[in-house]
């Protein structure tokens, strides 16, 4: 058996763990932007919070996928033309969403705002629900045939494991991001962001609880939870635990402990398959049956040696650069003084006199 | 019909992600280029100038990320049976991409943006040309993979199935190696030219008339050089896409009979896979065999002879790709390449005569000349990509064969219509934003005490 065949399981697996990690407290935020900003200049300030690292965080993604067509082609092939229109809603909200950041501000109108505003929350909602879905479908079973092709239609899609874990992971999201929002900003929006937390942490604490047993029944054979999904229960646990304690800094080490734990479990428990047939069990697709060629596997092994490790200092390095937190204050319109400093290019509203003219 | 709707949904998709990457690497480089010379100089008008096009950079990046995702997506989605049997050669530069190029360039994006009063500025410098890189970087693993459907190399046939065993012939390849170099001239003409017409039109309208000369010149000064080696590189790709794929050139030619020498239709009423015989306008002789093979009588074997050739190497079937997209697709591109460098060698004897800020006839024509880098970059992708139909990978897989086969017309065409109306309203809001950007006026020059000071950063 060639070992580069579950070394890269467990390289897409920790890509998507990244992910969840990284833009899992960007969904949240992007959910959480309105109710904690509360008027225009909060809500700025929410989104400056993860403004310079969004992109970066949205990277593990297309990294993640791109990973699996070169690792495990007929796993890609099979997964992403089986869940055709779940993955045409999730590209839609992706776009929608990451267009939003960007032109937001552009524009200094109410309604302009508004509807990104609107739309920045819907995309931010749905994706991390739609990829649920999709992750939890690969462990559930979906109705795949001898050649490995899907053969169910657009509501098989939608069984309510699925339709849970999709749910969950929104819960967890929006957990880590209230957590997040709470670390990065001050005076009132740090206070409703804890008190957001405070809400929603017994329920995303119930539908981890939920998602993990059902995984497990699901997946596993034995009575008892492995440790990957004690760990994200018990982690889940310590972040309610410290939500109520107000002990910020640890309560987001917990939620983010949860969403790895809570991912690593969906792969944990799936290996060796990638897909689970429903048809069939010997139809299933496995790591083996669909992985790559032992000499490309190896040339992605030396890049991803090199660059993994690369990407994750200077990512680091990002934010450290940018750990102070946002104020609402920093987006106040620009008081009547003359002396205030006038905002940057991303504000065209503010009247500058026209030079040279 | 699948198979229709997969391919338009896949050209409709391509066409607007590539509207966005050219503008990024090429202003990238650009806005690079401007912020290195405010670091050097310490002069404010760098500094203006700097912030105003890279506020422009980073609006068409927002949607050139978005797109992209759509690109990787779809191989899966809609290209299931490709992806399964080549995706392990292709899918590798893809990955390397991800982890090489496109986290580079993402995350010094934001550290450029937001980092402008938390970096030394040395280090905030550094991080605009790491975007630059990062974007360049991720062309060449973009073209690497497109290049080896164009002419597939470094790979094995075993039980049928094509298994890579040499990552490097994917970067050897001489078709990525022009078709790169290609592509690069090309977002370099498109970012030139778009600051070009910004600048002519603040120079038109009563912007800084210094400030404005000054962009208006580093534009033509890149653009000058980059659209002559664009034509150059174009040129010389032709012959090598000629050696590896000539069904593709003869119908870029409408060539249907082999000849030796061969002329160069220079335009043709009629034409197209069903009538062989247009009424050529005006054939300069020669010309085709020095454009196709660069030899004064070289033989250009005609879509005839490569058919009944293909026939018997391949299996019986039709291997001639859609000739009037290819015969026009190259002249659209040739041509409207021309005019642009007819317009950008007029608009440097205009600033030589130092009269450029005020021949109001250059002004107006820079502006609309903008238009042109992208309707030549949309020409070469359809001349590339249709020219290599009926193939899907050259030679080994035919695109009919390529599709997802369980994805029903339903879904396409609900994907169809769901993405041209999204690209539709995104192109349109992108469009309406650029216009009004490229309209406001420079942001104020600081005064001498706030010289030292750190530069405020752009936010959101």
């Amino acid at each position: 058996m060639n070992n580069l065949v579950p070394f890269w399981f467990i390289i897409i697996a920790v890509l998507w763990t990244g992910f969840f990690i990284l833009e899992g407290f960007d969904f949240g935020v992007g959910m959480l932007h309105s109710l904690v900003g509360q008027d225009d200049a909060g809500r700025r300030a929410a989104i400056n919070t993860i403004g310079p690292l969004w992109d970066g965080n949205e990277v593990w993604l297309i990294v993640a996928a791109a990973a699996m067509l070169a690792a495990f082609p007929g796993w890609y092939a099979t997964m992403f033309s089986g869940m055709y229109l779940v993955l045409v809603l999730l590209l839609m909200s992706l776009i929608i969403r990451g267009v939003a950041f960007e032109y937001r501000g552009k524009r200094d109108a109410a309604r302009w705002r508004r509807t990104w505003d609107v739309l920045l929350t819907t995309g931010s909602l749905l994706a991390p629900l739609l990829i649920g879905i999709a992750l939890g479908d690969l462990l559930h079973g979906l109705p795949i045939n001898s050649s490995q092709n899907y053969t169910g239609s657009f509501w098989d899609l939608l069984q309510p494991y699925a339709l849970f874990t999709g749910v969950a992971l929104v819960l967890i999201c929006l957990l880590h991001g209230a957590m997040f929002l709470g670390l990065k900003t001050t005076g009132d929006m740090h206070q409703r962001s804890g008190m957001l937390a405070r809400r929603i942490a017994p329920v995303t604490c119930a539908a981890v609880v939920g998602f993990i047993i059902w995984t497990h029944v699901t997946a596993s054979t034995a009575f008892f939870l492995n440790v990957i999904e004690l760990l994200a229960i018990l982690a889940v646990i310590a972040a309610v635990w410290l939500v109520y304690e107000h002990r910020d800094g640890f309560a987001f080490a917990a939620t983010t402990i949860t969403i790895a734990a809570s991912i690593i479990t969906i792969f944990v428990d799936l290996y060796p398959n990638v897909m689970v047939s429903s048809t069939s069990k010997a139809y299933n697709l496995t790591v083996h049956n669909t992985a790559s060629n032992p000499y490309s596997l190896k040339a992605m092994t030396v890049v991803v040696v090199i660059f993994l490790p690369l990407v994750l200092a200077y990512q680091t390095w990002t934010y450290y650069v940018f750990r102070r937190r946002v104020s609402r204050q920093e987006f106040q319109p620009p008081a009547l003084s003359p002396g205030a400093t006038p905002e940057p290019a991303s504000r065209p509203a503010a009247p500058s006199a026209r030079p040279g003219s | 019909m699948s198979l229709d709707l997969a391919r338009i949904q896949f050209a409709f998709t391509s066409v607007n992600h590539f509207f966005f990457v050219p503008v990024t690497i090429g202003l990238a480089f650009l806005t690079a280029l401007l912020q290195t010379a405010w670091y050097r100089s310490k002069r404010e008008e760098y500094l203006r100038l700097t912030r105003f096009f890279g506020t422009l950079l980073v609006i068409n990046v927002a949607i050139g990320v978005v797109t992209g995702l759509v690109q990787e997506f779809q191989f899966g989605m809609n290209w299931g049976q490709y992806s399964r049997l080549v995706g392990n050669i292709f899918g590798a530069p893809l990955a390397m991409e991800g982890l090489a190029a496109f986290f580079l360039e993402s995350t010094f994006l934001g550290l450029w943006l937001f980092g402008w009063d938390k970096l030394p500025r040395r280090i905030h410098l550094a991080t605009i040309w790491a975007v630059f890189f990062g974007s360049v970087l991720s062309g060449a693993f973009i073209m690497a993979a497109n290049s080896w459907m164009q002419h597939p190399v470094g790979y094995a046939m075993v039980n049928g199935k094509p298994q890579l065993n040499d990552i490097w012939a994917l970067f050897t390849n001489p078709v990525f190696v022009w078709g790169y170099a290609k592509v690069l001239f090309a977002a370099l003409v498109t970012g030139a030219a778009v600051m070009l017409a910004v600048s002519a039109w603040q120079l038109r309208h009563g912007g800084d008339r210094e400030v404005f000369t000054r962009s208006a010149r580093l534009a033509l000064v890149v653009l000058v050089p980059a659209i002559l080696f664009t034509l150059l590189v174009g040129d010389e790709l032709g012959v090598v896409e000629g050696r590896y794929q000539p069904m593709k050139i003869a119908a870029a030619e409408a060539q249907w009979t082999t000849s030796q020498p061969c002329s160069f239709s220079l335009f043709q009423i009629g034409g197209g896979n069903n009538d062989q015989t247009p009424t050529q306008i005006i054939a300069i002789p020669h010309l085709l065999s020095l454009l196709a093979t660069n030899h004064w009588n070289g033989q250009v074997v005609g879509m005839n002879e490569l058919q009944s050739q293909y026939t018997q190497q391949y299996s019986p079937g039709n291997y001639v790709p859609n000739v009037f997209i290819q015969y026009w697709g190259m002249r659209v591109m040739a041509y409207l390449g021309m005019v642009v460098l007819i317009i950008a060698v007029w608009g440097l004897w205009l600033i030589r005569r130092k009269t450029l800020a005020t021949s109001r006839l250059f002004l107006w024509v820079a502006v609309w000349a903008a238009v042109l880098p992208f309707a030549m970059n949309t020409a070469g992708w359809f001349l590339t990509e249709s020219g290599r139909q009926p193939w899907i990978v050259q030679g080994i897989m035919l695109t009919k064969n390529g599709i997802s086969p369980t994805v029903s017309t339903t879904w396409l065409w609900i994907s169809l219509i769901a993405f041209v109306l999204l690209y539709g309203t995104l192109a349109t809001v992108d469009l309406l934003l650029m216009l009004r950007y490229s309209r406001e006026p420079l942001p104020p020059p600081r005064t001498q005490a706030d010289a030292d000071a750190p530069v405020p950063a752009v936010t959101y």
